[in-house]
């Protein structure tokens, strides 16, 4: 005979919990963390070079960079200033999970650091259904990629903490309606935190980084 | 998107309550996939045959039950399907909208023996 046992159990319920433990672990510790995440390209690590030398002497600053293969974004960060820097190669997998998390997180004396910075696998879509346990998400969007990502990738721009745009140098170069970008981001996340900002130029990044150092303290 | 991860998931899932339901057999399995959700029933279907070989699952049938995707007018409470990229509300053309259906993503039952 057959019975119908009920569930209603998330799917991705195992990693949920999981993260839940990494938050509690830099929780004890006294560690904000974030979870960068951002299609191929968009310039995550030109971002973290970038915030890194505004952070020093505020912020004492872990990098774990997750990429299918490769150590470059790693060594990028340490060389632009992290107190520590750790890569993670997925070995194929298209973002980073709280698992793997997990496993740099013990390869980290945390105390040592107010700031965690997590630069996930490029990527649109899978990152955004993965939680890590980090305290904010952060997606940076970048002007060559076009004003139609919102409505492409929904379920990125839904779940984000706040919104860095970055490349806003190239926006003469480029046909990007800000407005219809914008719209778009309206309805999937009302009235989130956004960054226009150029990790090349340097223009907006003091918002950023002030914002940054703004959500550490409160945490604190 | 990540298919192998989600078909572990929803093993592990079935198999721990069917352990604590004493049964012998899954016979099937009832999903609940919002349109949001972006998994492809045939991916999942493909990794559950490699998966759930030796387990009590490995005959179970996969039930995609599907959700639509909804939105929900905030100004004047219209619920629609939303067209592509052309997020506002059909009526009022309101673009303060909301998504109200279409994120599930969940084991809802098991059939056992």
């Amino acid at each position: 005979m057959t019975i119908r046992v009920p569930i209603v159990e998330n799917i991705l319920n195992a990693n949920d919990h999981l993260a839940v433990e990494n938050r509690s672990r830099l929780e004890s510790a006294g560690v904000y963390s974030i979870n960068i995440m951002a299609s191929p390209g968009a310039g995550k690590t030109s971002l973290i070079e970038q915030t890194l030398p505004r952070l020093k002497d505020k912020l004492r600053v872990a990098v774990v960079d997750g990429d299918i293969a490769t150590s470059i974004d790693a060594d990028r960060a340490a060389k632009a200033g992290a107190q520590a820097a750790i890569q993670i190669n997925t070995g194929g997998d298209c973002h980073l999970d709280a698992v793997m998390l997990r496993g740099a997180l013990e390869q980290l004396d945390l105390t040592q650091f107010d700031l965690l910075i997590v630069e996930n696998v490029g990527n649109l879509v899978c990152p955004a259904s993965f939680k890590l346990g980090t305290h904010k998400s952060i997606l940076i969007a970048s002007i060559p990629e076009g004003d139609d990502k919102p409505y492409k990738y929904p379920g990125m721009y839904r779940g984000v903490d706040a919104l860095v745009i970055n490349k806003i140098d190239l926006l003469p170069y480029v046909s990007f309606k800000m407005d219809y970008f914008e719209r778009g981001v309206e309805v999937l996340n009302p009235g989130v935190v956004t960054f226009p900002l150029s990790a090349k130029t340097g223009e907006g990044m003091d918002a950023w980084t002030d914002w940054l150092v703004e959500q550490v303290k409160c945490k604190r | 998107m990540h298919e192998l991860a989600v078909t572990q998931s929803i093993l592990d899932i079935s198999l721990r309550h069917a352990q604590k339901a004493g049964a012998k057999k899954i016979t099937g399995i009832n999903l609940v996939i919002g349109e949001f959700a972006s998994i492809v029933d045939d991916s999942v279907q493909f990794y559950w045959e490699l998966y759930a070989q030796g387990t009590i699952a490995q005959n179970a049938q996969l039930h995609f039950e599907r959700i639509a995707g909804e939105m929900t007018c905030t100004n004047c409470k219209l619920s629609f399907h939303p067209k592509d990229t052309d997020f506002s509300c059909p009526d009022c053309k309101s673009e303060f909208v909301q998504i109200t259906k279409g994120d599930e993503f969940r084991v809802d039952s098991i059939d056992v023996e």
